[in-house]
């Protein structure tokens, strides 16, 4: 009697042979004709070349409406102030170069007003991303009544510009609210016409601020949220703390969201110009003088040629802001997914 | 060796195989070496201790809910305030808003160069009226009829944006997230930067374009930008490219034309963001300002944002009941969506 173990092998021996014998044989029947692969391969391409038509087609097909109307109402305005800026005046179609860009570029109200624009933009973003973002923190330690919390701080984004400014006047002027309960004591000795002051961007990032930070907060805790609380689980195990957890763990997973938010808040960061125009007009205290103003101004003194040059200014710089962002997120996915 | 029995041998090599074993000496452990009465009040320390441990940590947990409470209660409580405080206010009579409040609006600039004073003196922060008199909002209703008109202004300039935009945004963000290529994205950038620019930089060209299709001044100067601005294309794209692909090809595999795919899968599933969108398209365009200001110079057409931003000292006893009426829609439309909102705006900033 063999033992076990060369009964086994019998076995395996014969498994093989039997998959060897299915092998299937060449057969010079089926054998493929060169002129009908390149028959097939005609047939794909033309095809895949259908596909590509056809795909091309619906998106062309879906997108017209809003392209043509993207064209007539944004990208033809832009073609036009980007000729403007080149010429003497609207008028006087003269080619003069980069005249009228050096004539804003020197122009001290262009500077102050671009320095007021950046140096806002540049506190009130990032500012309003981190409060957001320990504001949903605190909110997501299921903190009893989160969703009241979250409906009140949401709240303030709803309530119209016309509203907005009527309430901060009564707090912000001379002999408003603030004054009132002696605000003033933290900065200067006596009262302070807030908007008129070199104070008045803190007012405007405390209106932004009060604007923003419910949205960007809902978007914070919704990233929070979608975390798989498995992995956080298992890091616990392994002896993570909460502050490890917190870096190495969920700042991973808010990465996205970090971006689009960033990206939100510095279009309402220049959203802000309607309330500082609707509280303080044409000409503000030189702190809030914003590049808005600038150009609206350049408007009404019929500057075309002014104007058009400081709107391509705009646009290069914005284009290049968010040309940086969007190619920071795109190098962070690719190192997610890699 | 030879002189060993077999017997022998094989205790010798037990032994030797036994030797490995006995190394290992077991020792007696924490608790053996304890008699019972000794290990009873162990026991009895330790269960005291862990419960002492677990009742801190408890009371620990408490406070920093309670902190937590007060600190979400008073950034709640700042940011609910002066909703709080211009409904309340809406309901004091004219001559209670003068004596309250007049100061302020004769310190304000345009004023103050008028001969005014800046003198220094308080306001009365005044929560609760005195007397609840709805005669703002009579004084309003009658003595001004301006007021319904600009309303229905207002009205009239929103509802067709919202509407329009949506119906353009829903193409082409379908569009855009449906078939995605790589030049494509281009585009989509470029919509990106488009949604980005404030007003002021296609101010001109816009007016002139208006203007060249005979527009100016009409509602349709208005209503056509508002239609076609991307918005509502930049984020319905990020929230349909969530939309499994395979919910598409099953729909394709049953037989579902392009346009069914598009009315039947795509835009009822994000039925959420579409609702979402409309509130936040309402609010932003309910506020604007600069555009009826520049391409709606008409009195008669523009709506209540300018009107309300152009209510001076003199109106301030109609104000806080204007700004009362002008944000009731709003408000409304919030608390009956705030669930569609919530998560419409959740679902669009994560990937």
């Amino acid at each position: 009697m063999p033992s076990s173990e060369e009964k086994n092998n019998d076995q395996i021996t014969e498994v093989k042979e039997t998959r060897a014998d299915r092998k299937p044989q060449a057969d010079p029947a089926l054998a493929i004709d060169p002129e009908r692969l390149a028959r097939m391969h005609e047939n794909k391409k033309r095809f895949h070349r259908k596909r590509r038509i056809k795909d091309w087609a619906m998106f062309t097909g879906y997108l017209t409406p809003s392209l043509v109307g993207v064209m007539v109402f944004f990208f033809l305005p832009l073609l036009m102030i980007l000729k403007t800026s080149f010429q003497r005046s609207s008028t006087n179609t003269d080619f003069v170069g980069i005249e009228n860009y050096e004539r804003v570029l020197t122009n001290e109200a262009f500077i102050n007003s671009a320095k007021n624009s950046l140096t806002f933009s540049g506190i009130a973003v990032p500012l309003s991303v981190v409060l957001a973002l320990l504001l949903a923190i605190l909110l997501n330690t299921k903190l009893p009544g989160e969703s009241v919390f979250r409906s009140i701080l949401l709240n303030p984004m709803m309530v119209p510009v016309a509203s907005v400014v009527l309430i901060w006047q009564v707090f912000f002027s001379y002999n408003g609210m603030a004054n009132g309960w002696g605000l003033y004591k933290l900065f200067e000795d006596g009262r302070i016409d807030w908007l008129k002051s070199d104070h008045s961007q803190l007012v405007i990032l405390a209106l932004f601020l009060w604007k923003n930070l419910g949205y960007n907060m809902v978007l914070f805790l919704a990233a929070l949220n979608s975390i798989d609380q498995e992995i956080l689980e298992a890091a616990t195990m392994d002896g993570a703390g909460s502050i490890t957890r917190f870096f190495r763990i969920k700042m991973h997973f808010l990465a996205p969201t970090l971006f689009f938010v960033a990206i939100m808040s510095l279009i309402n960061s220049f959203k802000i110009f309607r309330e500082v125009y609707l509280l303080t007009g044409d000409h503000p205290y030189r702190n809030l003088y914003m590049l808005q103003h600038f150009m609206n101004n350049a408007f009404t003194n019929l500057d075309y040629s002014k104007l058009s040059a400081g709107a391509i200014i705009m646009c290069v710089f914005m284009i290049v802001i968010v040309g940086a962002l969007f190619f920071a997120e795109s190098k962070f996915d690719a190192d997610m997914e890699g | 060796m030879s002189s060993m029995t077999e017997q022998q041998r094989r205790d010798a090599a037990t032994n030797a195989r036994r030797k490995v074993f006995t190394k290992y000496v077991h020792e007696p452990s924490f608790f053996e070496k304890m008699n019972d009465a000794e290990r009873e009040a162990f026991f009895k320390k330790e269960k005291t201790r862990s419960v002492r441990v677990l009742r801190r940590r408890m009371i620990m947990h408490r406070i920093s809910t309670v902190i937590g409470i007060l600190i979400a209660g008073s950034v709640s409580l700042l940011a609910i305030i002066p909703v709080f405080f211009t409904f309340l206010n809406s309901f004091m009579s004219s001559a209670e808003i003068a004596h309250n409040y007049g100061v302020i609006f004769q310190s304000l600039s345009g004023h103050a160069e008028n001969g005014a004073t800046y003198l220094s003196q308080s306001p009365t922060l005044t929560l609760v009226p005195q007397k609840v008199t709805i005669e703002q909002y009579l004084n309003l209703l009658f003595m001004s009829p301006t007021y319904l008109l600009k309303f229905w202004n207002s009205i009239i300039l929103v509802v067709p944006i919202v509407v329009g935009q949506m119906a353009v945004s829903c193409l082409a963000a379908y569009s855009f997230a449906r078939y995605r290529r790589k030049r494509r994205e281009i585009l989509f950038f470029s919509y990106i930067i488009l949604m980005l620019m404030p007003f002021q930089v296609t101010l001109v060209p816009n007016y002139m374009i208006s203007e060249q299709l005979g527009i100016l001044n009409t509602r349709w100067a208005i209503i056509l930008p508002g239609i076609f601005s991307t918005f509502a294309i930049f984020l319905l794209t990020k929230y349909m490219r969530q939309i499994p692909i395979a919910y598409i090809e099953a729909a394709k595999l049953d037989g579902a034309t392009e346009w069914q795919i598009f009315t039947k899968i795509a835009v009822p599933l994000c039925k959420n963001a579409i609702f979402a969108l409309t509130i936040l398209l309402f609010i932003d365009y309910w506020n604007m300002v600069e555009q009826p200001l520049v391409l709606l110079n008409v009195v008669d057409k523009q709506p209540m944002s300018v009107f309300l931003s152009q209510i001076n000292e003199a109106e301030i006893g109609i104000a806080f009941a204007a700004s009362a009426l002008y944000m009731i829609p709003p408000l409304l439309i919030f608390l009956w969506g705030e669930e569609y909102l919530v998560e419409g705006i959740s679902r669009s900033g994560v990937k």
